[in-house]
């Protein structure tokens, strides 16, 4: 029995056990958002640990920890799973170490398009792509004979056509949360019209023209289709707000998906939640949509050995077909041997349509909080959409003064 | 207390203040003065999974050079405290030069960040702090005047808002005036305005958070009050009732000026903590449309993805200084008293 058992075991640890895993020795920390397909992504990586130290902190917040736990030394974290814009913040700071050396040796499984070069070095790995689109409810645009809306005009036309119904009072919904989210939407509808932040070859701001103020009319019309308490939800607040059923049409992150189809909640609301592509606007052809790489990175201020040993659990799952195949309705993997669901259709199509990744420039980030909090009173209705973009820009150029980017 | 004894007993405080506070706010002092170099930018091609790109980086080797010859940065003076993120002096001007009537000029000063969050925060005090004092008070004198034995359970429920995490707190509350809450959908059927949301008007979300405010700080009031009217003494009490004096006149001659110096120190410390209003604006999700000025700090420092110490610290030194503002009549006043009670 005993000799049966240990031969179990044995076989046991020698399947799961791949050449590449046999770490001796290190310490692997990594710090990661908070979603379902990351959460998959770093139990698949810990498989891989070899008899490294493993340790993990997800959170919603990660944003705020990242720059002062990787500045540390020896940096608190050995890894950072980070997107187009949290890695800016990273290399600014010169935080993350080029992993050309460790790729060549380790990275057998990660295929070329995965790998993020700046300026010729490899800074991070990609594994999967999200961006927000349309979600819409079958049964309500059916019931109304509402073809499915291809741009944000014919959104605010099916909202309203849904509102005088009588059916829903708020039939739009987006994560307009003051802050963040709220520009993360801007961005968005800006790139739609063929916006560009700065002028070309500087840090100028560049939104207070047509484009901006076109941008602002649509954020508005939309957000007088939306709950009046749209500027405190988030992702999740309008999640909720979906599955409650009183939404219709909802723009929301791919990467959300995965929770608003599953078991939980009102089966009919379940079932007649469809997704499809990013809406253009004002007659543009690119969608009004950014596309976003999640991808892993990897701390300067730590010992090589820790490098090592992290990035072969990492790339472990980052090349991991299996993983893939098991989880294939959580994301959009970037890694080989991605068969697309009928959950990934949101980014496909963006890609297909052309849409934009997120622009990953040193100084968006304070862009991008500028905008999140001086064009709220444009939303309320107090102030012009020019006087908010002048803020905008005003906002942005004191910070980018500061910070040696003007 | 001999003054010798004094220094001893102070001594090992003191050395804790200096270090935790004391040095801290020379350092951020310093700080604000100072910003970043100026960036060294390199133009490179960038690669991922959505094609190829030429646009700009951080050159990391030149700043590096330049960040060990200065490691504070470029030293930047007055120029933080001035720019319009915060005292936006250079703007102001324009305004007052440009604006016709005084009412626009007002309009324009209070778009300015530092404005807008500094008429919040004095808002927040200015009516959170009497209230405080008066239902603290009000809620003493009432649990003072109540049967010994259904005090004590009267008393841990009054100071329940205190003991409650002011996030927590803020949250229960934000969740109750939702439009589906069981306030806010009450608040709806009371109007009759099925559009009514406590969260998405200015005004009413003010008015939210100050009620929050009295409802979390009152408990503090009342405690010290409580504890302070115990020391009342009695006879001066019995012999105003025997000359006929109505309760309120007890209150107004005999309790007030006994406990005054407990008002003077509740109203210091509220003023204080208020000054510093933070934790609702989060609770309350309520940055569209309250902001104070802890909570620029905070923005500054977190809600970016680059992080702005100069501002961070500037802001910080003008709340001090707010703080000193505010404090300085009481202050003086209590100085005052103390001398000529020697």
């Amino acid at each position: 029995m005993r000799k049966i058992l240990v031969t179990l075991l044995f076989l046991l640890f020698g399947t799961s056990a791949f050449a590449d895993c046999n770490i001796k020795s290190g310490s692997i920390n990594i710090l990661a958002n908070d979603f379902p397909a990351l959460r998959t992504f770093v139990e698949t990586s810990k498989q891989c640990k070899g008899s490294a130290d493993f340790k993990v902190t997800h959170s919603s917040e990660h944003n705020k920890i990242a720059v002062p736990a990787l500045t540390a030394n020896p940096s608190e974290f050995s890894a950072r799973i980070a997107a187009n814009s949290s890695i800016v913040p990273l290399m600014n700071q010169d935080l993350i170490r080029p992993l050309d050396d460790l790729v060549k040796k380790y990275g057998k499984g990660i295929q070329d398009s995965q790998l993020i070069t700046i300026d010729g070095k490899v800074m991070a790995v990609a594994f999967m792509a999200n961006t927000q689109h349309l979600y819409y409810r079958e049964d309500v645009l059916k019931d109304l004979g509402i073809a499915i809306p291809k741009t944000y005009e014919e959104v605010v036309a099916a909202s309203e056509k849904i509102r005088a119904s009588g059916k829903m009072q708020y039939p739009y919904a987006a994560a307009y949360k003051a802050g963040w989210n709220l520009a993360e939407e801007f961005v968005n509808m800006f790139i739609g019209h063929g916006g560009e932040f700065f002028k070309s070859g500087s840090a100028e701001p560049n939104i207070n023209n047509a484009k901006g103020v076109a941008t602002l009319n649509m954020l508005k019309k939309l957000s007088e289709l939306s709950n009046p308490d749209y500027l405190t939800h988030d992702s999740e607040a309008i999640k909720v707000e979906w599955e409650s059923g009183n939404v219709a049409l909802m723009t929301l992150w791919a990467s959300r998906s995965g929770t608003l189809l599953d078991d939980e909640g009102d089966p009919n609301i379940t079932k007649a939640t469809k997704l499809t592509g990013p809406a253009t606007v004002g007659g543009g052809n690119i969608p009004a949509a950014t596309l976003w790489w999640d991808g892993f990175t990897l701390a300067k201020n730590r010992s090589d050995a820790d490098a090592e040993a992290t990035f072969r659990s990492l790339a472990h799952a980052a090349s991991n077909k299996k993983m893939v195949a098991d989880a294939a309705d959580q994301a959009v993997w970037l890694v080989e041997g991605f068969v697309p669901g009928p959950k990934s259709i949101g980014v496909i199509e963006a890609v297909k349509m052309g849409a934009k990744p997120y622009p990953m420039l040193p100084q968006m980030g304070l862009m991008h909080g500028a905008l999140g909090s001086e064009i709220v009173e444009f939303l309320q209705g107090k102030e012009s959409a020019e006087q908010a973009l002048k803020d905008v820009e005003a906002a942005y150029i004191s910070k980018a003064k500061e910070q040696g980017f003007l | 207390m001999p003054n010798k004894t004094f220094f001893w007993f102070f001594l090992p405080t003191g050395l804790a203040m200096i270090l935790f506070i004391g040095l801290p706010i020379i350092s951020t002092g310093i700080q604000s003065f100072y910003a970043q170099h100026d960036q060294v930018v390199k133009e490179v091609k960038k690669c991922d999974p959505f094609g190829c790109t030429v646009s700009i980086v951080v050159d990391n080797e030149e700043t590096s050079k330049i960040r060990e010859e200065k490691p504070l940065g470029k030293f930047n003076g007055f120029g933080t405290y001035t720019d319009r993120n915060h005292l936006a002096v250079e703007e102001i001007k324009k305004f007052w030069n440009e604006t016709e009537s005084f009412g626009a000029f007002v309009d324009q000063v209070t778009n300015l960040p530092f404005y807008k969050a500094l008429i919040f925060t004095l808002t927040y005090c200015l009516f959170v702090t009497p209230n405080v004092l008066l239902l603290g008070f009000i809620i003493a004198l009432s649990l003072n005047a109540i049967a010994r034995k259904i005090r004590g359970p009267l008393i841990f429920g009054t100071i329940l808002p205190m003991i409650v995490t002011p996030l927590v707190g803020s949250l229960v509350l934000f969740w109750m005036i939702d439009s589906q809450g069981i306030i806010g959908a009450n608040i709806q059927n009371l109007m009759n305005d099925p559009y009514l949301s406590l969260k998405s008007s200015k005004t009413l979300t003010w008015i939210t958070i100050i009620i929050y405010g009295i409802w979390h700080h009152s408990p503090f009031a009342f405690v010290v009050f409580y504890a302070a009217l115990q020391t009342v003494p009695q006879e001066p009490i019995e012999a105003a009732i025997i000359d006929g004096a109505s309760r309120f006149q007890r209150i107004k001659h005999i309790v007030l000026p006994h406990i005054y110096p407990v008002v003077t120190f509740v109203a210091l410390i509220s003023l204080m903590d208020n000054f510093r209003v933070f934790e609702p604006i989060i609770g309350f999700s309520a940055e569209g449309s309250a902001q104070s000025l802890s909570w620029l700090i905070y923005d500054n420092l977190v809600n970016e993805e680059v992080i702005l110490f100069g501002s961070a610290a500037a802001t910080s030194m003008m709340t001090i200084i707010g703080i000193a503002i505010l404090l300085a009549p009481v202050l003086i006043r209590t100085w005052k008293e103390f001398k000529t009670a020697r």
